[in-house]
Order: C-alpha cells, then sequence, then structure tokens
C-alpha cells in the first residue's frame, strides 16, 4: 500500500489540518514509512480472534440517568477563545 | 537542615512527623533547587504561591498530629493533569493560555493526600514523544551526562520534565503518565523509578486523553518505597472515569516485605532482539541472578506477538488520538487561528490546527485519520485490535503457567543526545518503547527500576511486568531488585 500526494492531501483534509501543496510530498513519504512499518501485521493470523473492545474485563459501571450537574456556564466559556452573550462564537457557518 | 529537596518521599514523611523540619522548609529547599535549574527546563509553569500555602496548611496537620499520607511532600505535576486555575497545556501550542476551572482526580487525591504542587512538568506535546523534543516549551535536559561530555541528553519521554525534575532533585516525586511506555522509559534514562499501574487503577478523569485504552497514570520517585507511597494516594475508583476500577486499593507499602521467596520470574525469549547493546543484556542477566539469589524461581517464557506490538500500537494509538484529539477546533478553549476576509468555519478548523499543532502530533492525528477512514479500517484498525488480543493473550498464557512478574530491560540503549535521532526517521523514535509498548497493549502493570550504569557512566533501568491489580505483588519484587541492584548513583551537578 503506497500513500501518494492525493490521498495525503485527502487524509489532512479530513483531520482538518491545512498542508500547503509543497509539503505533500514529504507527507506522503512520512504516511508510507509508517504505514510500511504497520503492514508487519498483515503476517499474522488473526481467523477466529475478536477484536479488543476493553483491555480489563469489567462490566462499565452504570448510575441512574440523571442530571448530576450544570450551571457552569460561565466556567465552560471561561477558556473559549471568542464567547459572547453566553455563547461559544464562529465564523458565519449557514450563509 | 541543608539539601532537603534530596530526600525520598519517606524520609521526608518520616522527618515531618519527628518534627525535624517542617514542610515550609521543605518546599523551600525544593522551590530555591527549581530557581537554580531553569537550564534543564523541566519546571514549565511554577506555583510557588500554591506550594507555600499548600505546606503552610501542611504543617499546621503535622502539628495536629492529622497528618494524611503525603501530608507536606512537595511533588511536580505533569502538564498532562488539569489543574485548576493553573496553565494545562499538554506541552502544546493548542492549549496556550488554557487555565482549567476543574482538578483532575488524581491531582485531587494527591491535594487531599496533603502534597504540595511546586509547578507543572515539561512533557511531549499530547505526551506523542520518547524525548521530550516534541513540546512546544522546548527540550527537558537530562541531568546526567556522558561521562565528561558535555553534550544535552534527553531525560526521555514523554514525562521528560517528570523524570529530570526527580532525578535533579527539584522536587521529591512527580506525577507521569503512560501510554507506550512515557513514565517507565524515561524513568530508566534518569535513574529514578517509574511505575504505571494496571489499566484502570487511576482515573483518567481530568488527564488529557491521548489514547484512551491505553493510557494511565502512575508516580516518578526516587525509590520503590516512594512508588508504593504516592501510588496507593493516586488510586481507587472514580465515577467520573468509567474504565476505572472498583477494586479496594491496598496498603502498597505494607507489602514491600522483601521476601520474594518462590516466587516465579518469566524470562521472555522475545525480548532478546537483534543489535540490543551488550550492557543491556548483561544488565537482564545480572538483574535475573539478583531475582534468583532471593530465592526467586527464574523461567524462560515465550511471549510470541511481542514483535507486533510497536505496528499494532502505531495503529490503535493515533487511531484513538485522531478522536481524541478533534476536540482541539479553536472553538471551546486555547487557541485559534487569525482568519482572513471571505475564510469560514472549516478554515478555522485547519489553519487552527495546523498553527497549534506540532509536526509529531500532526503526523499522527492524520495516520490516525487514515487507519480509521472507509476501506482502511477492517485492514489497519481492526486487525490491529485483533493482534492486541493475541498479545495480551501471550501474557495471560505465561500468567497461567504460574509466573508471577517477567523480568526485560525497560529500554534497549541508554538516554541519547537531544537531536540525535532524526525527526524524519519515525520509526527510530518508536523503537524506544520496544519493551514497555507490550504492556499497555495488555493492560498490565509495569515498573522500571534503576539498576546499573552504562560504560558511559549512564543509568540502565530493568522492567518488572506483573499480573493485573497484583501491584502490590509487583512493587515487593522490584523493592528486592532494588536493594540487590543498590543502585545509588546521582547525576553530578553541572546545572
Amino acid at each position: 500500500m503506497s500513500i501518494d500526494i492525493d490521498t495525503a492531501r485527502r487524509v489532512a483534509k479530513l483531520a482538518r489540518i491545512r498542508v500547503e501543496e509543497d509539503a505533500l510530498p514529504a507527507l506522503a513519504d512520512e504516511f508510507n514509512a509508517v504505514l510500511g512499518f504497520i503492514e508487519q501485521l498483515s503476517e499474522v493470523d488473526v481467523d477466529g480472534v475478536e477484536p479488543m473492545t476493553s483491555v480489563t474485563p469489567q462490566r462499565l459501571k452504570r448510575r441512574k440517568d440523571g442530571v448530576t450537574d450544570g450551571n457552569m456556564q460561565e466556567k465552560i466559556l471561561s477558556n473559549a477563545p471568542d464567547a459572547r452573550e453566553g455563547f461559544f462564537a464562529v465564523p458565519k457557518v449557514v450563509e | 537542615m541543608s539539601d532537603l529537596n534530596k530526600l525520598t518521599l519517606s524520609a521526608a514523611r518520616d522527618g515531618l512527623r519527628a518534627k525535624e523540619f517542617t514542610s515550609v522548609e521543605l518546599t523551600e529547599s525544593c522551590l530555591s533547587a527549581i530557581e537554580g535549574a531553569g537550564v534543564l527546563n523541566a519546571f514549565v509553569h511554577n506555583t510557588p504561591e500554591i506550594a507555600r500555602e499548600q505546606a503552610k496548611a501542611a504543617d499546621a496537620k503535622l502539628a495536629a498530629g492529622d497528618a494524611p499520607a503525603m501530608c507536606g511532600l512537595p511533588i511536580g505535576i505533569k502538564d498532562l493533569f488539569a489543574t485548576k486555575g493553573v496553565p494545562t497545556q499538554a506541552a502544546s501550542a493548542i492549549l496556550e493560555g488554557f487555565k482549567p476551572e476543574y482538578e483532575s482526580t488524581i491531582t485531587s487525591k494527591l491535594f487531599d493526600a496533603g502534597s504540595v504542587m511546586l509547578g507543572k512538568l515539561n512533557m511531549d506535546e499530547f505526551a506523542m514523544g520518547s524525548s521530550n523534543e516534541t513540546s512546544t516549551y522546548g527540550n527537558a535536559i537530562n541531568p546526567w551526562r556522558r561521562g565528561n561530555e558535555d553534550s544535552e541528553l534527553t531525560p526521555g519521554g514523554s514525562s521528560g520534565g517528570s523524570a529530570a525534575a526527580v532525578a535533579a532533585d527539584l522536587c521529591l516525586a512527580a506525577t507521569g503518565t503512560d501510554t507506550g511506555g512515557s513514565i517507565r522509559q524515561p524513568a530508566a534514562f534518569t535513574g529514578i523509578v517509574g511505575i504505571k499501574p494496571t489499566y484502570g487503577r487511576c482515573s483518567r478523569w481530568g488527564v488529557v486523553a491521548f489514547a484512551s485504552s491505553l493510557d494511565q497514570a502512575g508516580p516518578m520517585t526516587k525509590s520503590v518505597r516512594d512508588a508504593a507511597i504516592m501510588l496507593e494516594t493516586m488510586c481507587g475508583h472514580d465515577m467520573k472515569d468509567s474504565t476505572s476500577a472498583d477494586l479496594p486499593v491496598p496498603n502498597f507499602e505494607a507489602l514491600l516485605t522483601g521476601d520474594i521467596k518462590g516466587k516465579k520470574i518469566g524470562i521472555p525469549k522475545e525480548y532478546r532482539i537483534d543489535g540490543i547493546p551488550d550492557e543491556i543484556s548483561k544488565l537482564w542477566d545480572d538483574g535475573a541472578a539478583m531475582l534468583k539469589d532471593a530465592g526467586a524461581e527464574i523461567v524462560d517464557i515465550s511471549l510470541p506477538h511481542t514483535k507486533y506490538a510497536l505496528p499494532t500500537y502505531y495503529v490503535i494509538a493515533p487511531a484513538e488520538a485522531s478522536s481524541n484529539l478533534a476536540r482541539y477546533d479553536g472553538v471551546r478553549y486555547g487557541h485559534r487561528a487569525t482568519l482572513a476576509e471571505g475564510e469560514g468555519i472549516n478554515e478555522m478548523y485547519e489553519k487552527t490546527r495546523a498553527e497549534g499543532f506540532g509536526h509529531e502530533v500532526q503526523r499522527r492525528v492524520m495516520v490516525g485519520t487514515y487507519v480509521l477512514s472507509a476501506g482502511y479500517y477492517d485492514a489497519y484498525y481492526n486487525k490491529a485490535r485483533k493482534v492486541r488480543t493475541l498479545i495480551k493473550k501471550d501474557f495471560e498464557d505465561a500468567f497461567a503457567a504460574g509466573v508471577d512478574a517477567i523480568l526485560t530491560p525497560a529500554t534497549p540503549s541508554p538516554a541519547f543526545g537531544l537531536g540525535e535521532v532524526s525527526d524524519s526517521d519515525p520509526i527510530q523514535m518508536y523503537l524506544n518503547d520496544v519493551f514497555t509498548v507490550t504492556v499497555n497493549l495488555a493492560g498490565l502493570p509495569g515498573i522500571s527500576v534503576p539498576a546499573g550504569l552504562s560504560a558511559t557512566g549512564l543509568p540502565l533501568g530493568l522492567q518488572l511486568i506483573g499480573k493485573p491489580w497484583e501491584e502490590g505483588d509487583l512493587l515487593n519484587i522490584a523493592h528486592s531488585l532494588e536493594s540487590s541492584a543498590g543502585f545509588v548513583s546521582k547525576p553530578e551537578k553541572w546545572w
């Protein structure tokens, strides 16, 4: 499996990370190095093996589905790069 | 009394209770050590006001005879832990200026137990790295040097600042986190003790997430006894982390009997990898001989899927990271890029993340995005999860055959020079974790114990791997190894 420049561009787009056109070839090379390393996994026979979902076999704790926290709008907004009138502010999303 | 900063947790605890000195004196000693060690770049946000206040409160408790386990003991906190009102950046530019409105469960527990926070410690960005070179704060420097050379060495990573700070006696102990070896490798590189407990022992709530199925916090200390003391404080069930285990936490220190007679210690043949330096092989053999002399039985074991651990890790960890780090989008906290006229929300995301994430973080997020993308999910991600099952089964088989713990080297080399491992060859850097990463994939407890010096005069560590939830037994075996190895070297002060 070899990653070309188009794939590198597509992955960067999916990851929402801007990568300039001239940086794409080097990025594709790095992907190929990492994926080449990962490729060893194809040697392993995993027939009938379950993919791991939880490393410690424990039932997750449950609790009543109720509100246990809240009323901290100011705290939640305190670190926002742009907060206005009690909301996170972002550039216009819908025209 | 001078040099209080050089004490272990246990010696300082006993000294405080015997009224030989106060927590304020102990804390001042650490604060001046930190002031004089700026060149190590271990502490990146200092909190002397908080420290002095906590020390005073601790002294009051000590005077009242009402002192909890860590009362008055000054420690450093890895920058990955959310600390209320104190910068918490995960060593990333994308969290520049972030001051949490809440306290992580682990730091809450440490403070409730009376610990004094000296400040936040350097690390690799989002804990992604093995040399602390991906930090937005710049490199942390290892207090150890090769012989008389003055070239700067890495303290390891990702908990590099924690390791450097403890080794240089800037604090009595520090918190670390370990996703693929990030406590144990830096501990080995700096001649200190580091334990990653069983997955689920320590709450991950308030710890900036890297790879949630692998991340665990643990203490980095000057002795195994200190690791036992601090780990006990850090462990315990937390409703805020659904993967935290609701199991009783033993008094780990009380389990340090030093008696390991009849314990079966496995030596996995697959860890004897090509290219490992002779001095590391010898250290490993010596460690096995020490445990044998102490009454343990040494048995050869096989962990056949070992060689697939790193490639498995480099699918699972980036996949989880790409998902966890999606939250850094410039909306709720941290950095937001300045937009040009006409640019919209997608440009905001893309520019923010390009500016805020460093190179290695970007690379891992994108690799993770790729292995999770349509058409590759089965080939990479599901395949890796299946191999992970097999890696865990290797350990289960060994434990089922009666093995109590497994002895391996902690790292394939002593600390290397900063800049020696090229950024353009990620695989070479990843190989640092070859002995530690299996433990995260299997969710097991693992501890690194300093056991000797390299020919160049640098510390070398051995790793012991234990059964799930058996940190007590593991610490006791490590305690025996520590006593036999008798590692007492300290870096000569040059900073």
